[in-house]
C-alpha cells in the first residue's frame, strides 16, 4: 500500500515536470521552434530575431511578425521604465542570448557574425550589464 | 509741326537711339548669363550616411534587468 502511494507521488511529480517542460515549449509556434532548433533563425544582439541563412517566405513572414510583436512589447515596457525602445530591446537581447538560447541555436555576435550556442558563454554586446 | 516732331524722334543722331544701343550692349551679356545660368546640382561622390546608432544609456540598461525579465516571461509566444 505504502509502495503504491510512493509510486503515485512519483508518477504525479514526473507528470508535473513533463507538463511544465511542454508548457515552456508550447509558448512558441511549432514552425518558429523548429526554425530556431535548425539554426535557420537566431537571436540578434539588438533584441530581435534574424536569419542565419536565407529563409522561406513562410518563415520570413513568421519571424517578421514576431519581431513586430517584440517591438510592441519592448515599447510598452520601455515606456513604463523611462527607457527608449532600443535600450529595452538591447537589454532583452542580452538576456535572450545569454539565458534563453540553448545549445545548437544560433545567435549573432556584436560583429554581425552568426554563431551556434554551445557549452561556452556567448559573445554578448559589450554594453550588456555583466 | 507734325513733320517737325517726327524729325525730332527719328533722327539717326537721336540721343535715345544712341543711348539705347549702349543699353542693349550692356544688358546682352547679362541676359545671356541669366538664360544659361542653370543651378548646378552634382551628386556627392560618397554616399550619404545617416547614422542610426541611437545612444544607449548604460545606466538605463542596468535598471532594465527586471523589466527585460518581465517582458520575456509575459510574452512566451514571441521569445
Amino acid at each position: 500500500m505504502k509502495n503504491s502511494v510512493e509510486m503515485m507521488i512519483a508518477a504525479l511529480l514526473l507528470g508535473a515536470t513533463a507538463t511544465s517542460a511542454v508548457a515552456f515549449q508550447s509558448g512558441r509556434d511549432p514552425a518558429y521552434q523548429s526554425a530556431r532548433a535548425s539554426g535557420l533563425v537566431g537571436e540578434k544582439s539588438d533584441g530581435y530575431l534574424g536569419f542565419a541563412s536565407s529563409p522561406s517566405p513562410a518563415i520570413r513572414a513568421l519571424v517578421e511578425d514576431i519581431n513586430i510583436k517584440r517591438k510592441a512589447a519592448y515599447s510598452k515596457e520601455a515606456l513604463a521604465n523611462g527607457a527608449t525602445v532600443e535600450e529595452m530591446a538591447l537589454r532583452s537581447g542580452c538576456r535572450l542570448i545569454g539565458e534563453r538560447t540553448v545549445a545548437g541555436e544560433k545567435y549573432q555576435t556584436p560583429s554581425g557574425q552568426w554563431k551556434t550556442r554551445d557549452g561556452s558563454a556567448p559573445e554578448l554586446d559589450p554594453r550588456c550589464p555583466q | 509741326m507734325a513733320q517737325y516732331r517726327h524729325q525730332l524722334t527719328n533722327r539717326t543722331d537721336n540721343a535715345i537711339r544712341r543711348n539705347m544701343g549702349k543699353v542693349i550692349l550692356l544688358f546682352t551679356p547679362l541676359m545671356a548669363s541669366v538664360l544659361t545660368g542653370c543651378v548646378q546640382v552634382t551628386a556627392p561622390d560618397r554616399p550619404i550616411v545617416i547614422n542610426l546608432n541611437i545612444a544607449i544609456r548604460q545606466e538605463i540598461l542596468y535598471k532594465l534587468a527586471a523589466a527585460s525579465e518581465k517582458v520575456i516571461e509575459e510574452n512566451p509566444e514571441i521569445f
